[in-house]
């Protein structure tokens, strides 16, 4: 049992060292308004990356978020600015998601494109149609109740929170306890053996590149509410900082193995670490060598961890 | 008791079943009936549909054309839910577990029916495989991954899946295939209680003696057509032999003496093979045999010393042991066998790119020309060289694995079930070939599960017991008694 949770394992020894390191040498980190600021930053990457890893589960990738999170920023605002409520609003911009998520899912899972292709088609499509819906401009004259949700940044920031806590659970016991969920690995550790044991893989497929939508929906309209004005070319660059959080946290590219746990470490480890080195005083030039080997070191431990565990096995067999 | 079953009601019959994959006619035209209470035996060559005939019941395959009657009610469209609720189980040719998964949550995904958004009784479900897999003798851990399971033991898991349906209609495509003799006869007194219950059994599979031994009927196929269907106790071996391939074969092992030459390959303190001898290592499920034999290929590095012609080696990967002249044809050909993606020339060529290449370029005549000589030296069926070897039968896909061993033609061969899931005209032509080898001077360690195939091909047979090497026994001491009591341990045996 004790493989299974090893990168996860791994993962969180090397996120407490950092800590660790943050709580000697750079007291500052801890404020309440840093912690805040790291929080508020990463977390439409963490509302991401539990769609993001139900995908990847099933054996598939969708880098399409990135521009299904403008589009769905954008499409917010805007409906705000129309006049309509802030719950009208947040249910356009997880429908928006809803929508782009299930063409993708259509494509790949009853046209049979591959994810790849699918969404890297989709990623370029949405983001061009809105640079020429947009011509760039950014979306402002947003009403007052738009910004922190027409509270305060604090109360904004403890909603949020508490909503991510809520969504990280029910993923995981979902993944966990759930037909659905298990029909989710069973797809993507072998989709032959799923179909014969009477599961939908293609409606899997489906749900889950839908749900990824929403939840990119969703992310996008509290990220957008975080500013007075919504930036036409927000979510650049989301569908790799998303990914490698997954893939840090654990969960195999080709699919079938992975777990919700090892996403939210990947995403702390690889949302904080940045923060975290400019505060313990690297310079500036050295900060991505530094963030790259501290990665590389948390997943060789790992690495080494099960090669051994496989050796002293099979040691045992000697001839 | 044949008139018992022909009085028994019709539980499955299929008309007219036409199915075709991209040119290729696998079925044409097949009709099938199966009554409660009888074991009806599907035999043919490879290639020939059985597999195929077995999907389109499950509705895990949709046939072209044709009717499949489940207790006289005509299916409209079968998939492999509506097959299930049916009361339809199978046990595919190609295992079909999920790797990620545990042994508990590959039986538990077979058996579980209802909507996704139930709960997962994760206790339930171990329980429930504990004593499935109990009630066919096994004791594997339900919470180990399908990934870290031999083929005998993913076999094991198939069964539990199967039984645990209790199913009506139950099908078995060459269950016994990886398994020994001894996990055979349980799988066999099981099949006996079942028929007693009533259940309805499509036995698939080449070992002819298991057939005539446990049918009632027999159904040959020949290149997807229905050539006859017979009561078991109306035919014998040759019969069935000539039916299924139009010809006769005889029975006996072509085994000849050779001169037997130097020490090709020795393993300190255990044993060692000799130029131009065949050692054959016999054991039960999960005595080691195989680990024995990825062990000498590196699969599993071991850090021990072998003697290769000779020479001290450490063998630390295959690259290395292909250097030291070592050959390995895996159990498992899915995994590390064959390439499913590649084309049968692809394959076979594989591992011996220089012998095809020109100039550093491979050179596809000579590859398909290479790959086209086995294809018939094997009767390997398929359209052409140039097709996918995932699209092959599952015994056909077992010699192309063959083949792209037979070309590279190393001083020391391992075959690891080099026959399995292969008809009994090709299993013949085999031999041959691995008795030419060995006159050729190849020392060759073959490992087998059908002791008739190592009685009747081996100089010597080892026999393993929990990793370790019980005994080793001359040709003319050992026999099917011998090689068991020392496989479990009985006797002391000769060491
Ligand atoms: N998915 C596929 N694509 C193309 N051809 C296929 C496919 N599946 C089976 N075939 C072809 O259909 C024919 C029948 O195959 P099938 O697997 O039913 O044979 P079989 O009788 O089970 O043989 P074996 O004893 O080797 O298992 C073969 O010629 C095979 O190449
Ligand atoms: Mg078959």
């Amino acid at each position: 049992m004790m493989h299974r949770f090893s990168r996860e394992l791994t993962l969180a020894v090397t996120i407490l060292l950092l800590m660790l390191a943050l709580a000697v040498f750079a007291h500052g980190y801890f404020s309440a308004e840093n912690m805040a600021d790291l929080f508020l930053e990463n977390m439409p990457v963490m509302i991401v990356a539990l769609g993001m890893t139900l995908t990847i589960l099933t054996g598939q990738i969708d880098i399409s978020v990135g521009s299904i999170f403008a589009v769905s920023s954008v499409v917010a605002a805007v409906a705000a600015r129309a006049g309509f409520s802030l719950l009208t609003s947040a249910l356009v911009a997880c429908c928006v998601g809803a929508l782009c998520g299930a063409l993708n899912g259509v494509l790949v899972a009853y046209v049979r494109v591959p994810s790849i292709v699918v969404t890297l088609a989709t990623m370029v499509a949405l983001r061009d149609a809105l640079r020429w819906l947009t011509q760039g401009a950014w979306i402002g004259n947003l009403p007052d109740h738009f910004q922190w949700l027409g509270t305060s940044q604090r109360s904004f920031t403890l909603a949020t929170l508490l909503l991510l806590v809520v969504l990280i659970a029910a993923s995981a016991l979902g993944l966990h306890n759930l037909r659905v969920g298990r029909a989710v690995y069973a797809t993507g550790s072998n989709a032959a053996a799923a179909h014969r044991v009477g599961i939908d893989t293609s409606r899997v497929t489906l749900a889950v590149f839908t749900l990824t939508g929403i939840l990119t929906g969703l992310a996008a309209m509290l990220n957008a509410t975080r500013f007075n004005q919504v930036p036409s070319n927000s979510g650049l660059g989301l569908e790799m900082k998303v990914i490698a959080a997954v893939v840090v946290g654990g969960t195999a590219i080709t699919g079938g193995s992975g777990s919700i746990a090892g996403t939210v470490l990947g995403v702390i480890l690889l949302g904080s670490i940045g923060t975290a080195l400019t505060f313990l005083g690297v310079s500036a030039y050295w900060e991505k060598a530094f963030e790259g080997a501290i990665i590389l070191g948390a997943l060789s431990l790992n690495v080494l961890a099960s090669y051994r565990a496989r050796h002293r096995k099979e040691a045992l067999l000697a001839v | 008791m044949g008139t018992q079953i022909e009085d028994s009601k019709i539980v499955l019959s299929l008309a007219d079943i036409q199915k075709s994959f991209a040119g290729v006619r696998a079925l044409r035209g097949v009709s099938f009936e199966l009554r409660a209470g009888e074991v009806h035996a599907l035999i043919g060559e490879n290639g020939a549909g059985k597999s195929t005939l077995a999907k389109v019941i499950t509705g895990d395959l949709l046939p072209d054309s044709g009717t499949v009657e489940v207790f006289g009610n005509s299916i409209a469209e079968n998939s492999p839910i509506v097959s299930r609720q049916l009361g339809i189980a199978a046990i595919y040719q190609q295992p079909s577990l999920f790797p990620d998964l545990t042994v508990s949550e590959n039986i538990a995904l077979a058996l579980e029916t209802g909507g996704g958004l139930r709960r997962v009784y994760w206790k339930a479900r171990n329980q429930r495989a504990k004593a499935l897999l109990e009630r066919i003798g096994s004791k594997l851990d339900p919470w180990r991954l399908a990934r870290t399971l031999s083929m005998a033991e993913q076999q094991i898991v198939e069964i539990a899946k199967a039984l645990g349906t209790d199913a009506r209609i139950l099908l078995m495509d060459e269950p016994t295939a990886v398994l020994t003799e001894r996990e055979a006869e349980h799988l066999f007194g099981l099949v006996r209680r079942l028929r007693e219950d009533g259940v309805a059994i499509v036995y698939i599979s080449h070992r002819l003696e298991e057939i005539l031994a446990s049918a009632d009927r027999i159904t040959v196929l020949r290149d997807g057509e229905r050539i006859a269907c017979r009561s078991a106790s109306d035919v014998d071996r040759p019969e069935l032999i000539q039916l299924m391939v139009g010809r006769s074969i005889g029975s006996v092992f072509p085994k000849r003496t050779v001169p037997i030459g130097d020490v090709a390959l020795e393993v300190p303190g255990a044993f060692s093979v000799r130029r131009g001898e065949i050692f054959g290592l016999a054991g039960l499920v999960g005595s080691g045999r195989t680990e024995l034999a990825r062990t000498l290929f590196g699969l599993t590095p071991s850090g021990s010393t072998i003697e290769v012609n000779g020479r001290p080696v450490r063998i630390d990967s295959p690259a290395q042991a292909i250097r030291e002249g070592l050959g390995y044809l895996p159990e498992d050909r899915r995994l590390h066998g064959v390439v499913l993606e590649m084309t049968i020339a692809e394959n076979v060529s594989l591992a011996s790119l220089a012998t095809v290449s020109r100039h550093g370029l491979i050179d596809t005549t000579a590859e398909e020309s290479l790959a086209a000589r086995y294809v018939s030296d094997l009767r390997i069926k398929a359209p052409s060289v140039n097709v996918p070897v995932g699209t092959l039968s599952g015994g056909n896909q077992q010699k192309v694995a063959l083949a792209r061993w037979l070309v590279t033609t190393p001083r020391v061969m391992i075959l690891d079930e080099p026959t399995q899931g292969v008809d009994v005209g090709s299993k013949a032509e085999i031999h041959e070939l691995i008795v030419q080898l060995a006159e050729q001077g190849m020392a060759i360690l073959l490992i087998s599960s059908e002791l008739p195939e190592l009685l009747g091909m081996s100089d010597r047979i080892g026999v393993m017991r929990g990793g370790t090497l019980a005994g080793i026994l001359n040709r003319d001491e050992a026999t099917q008694e011998s090689i068991m009591s020392l496989a479990f341990g009985h006797s002391t045996g000769a060491a």
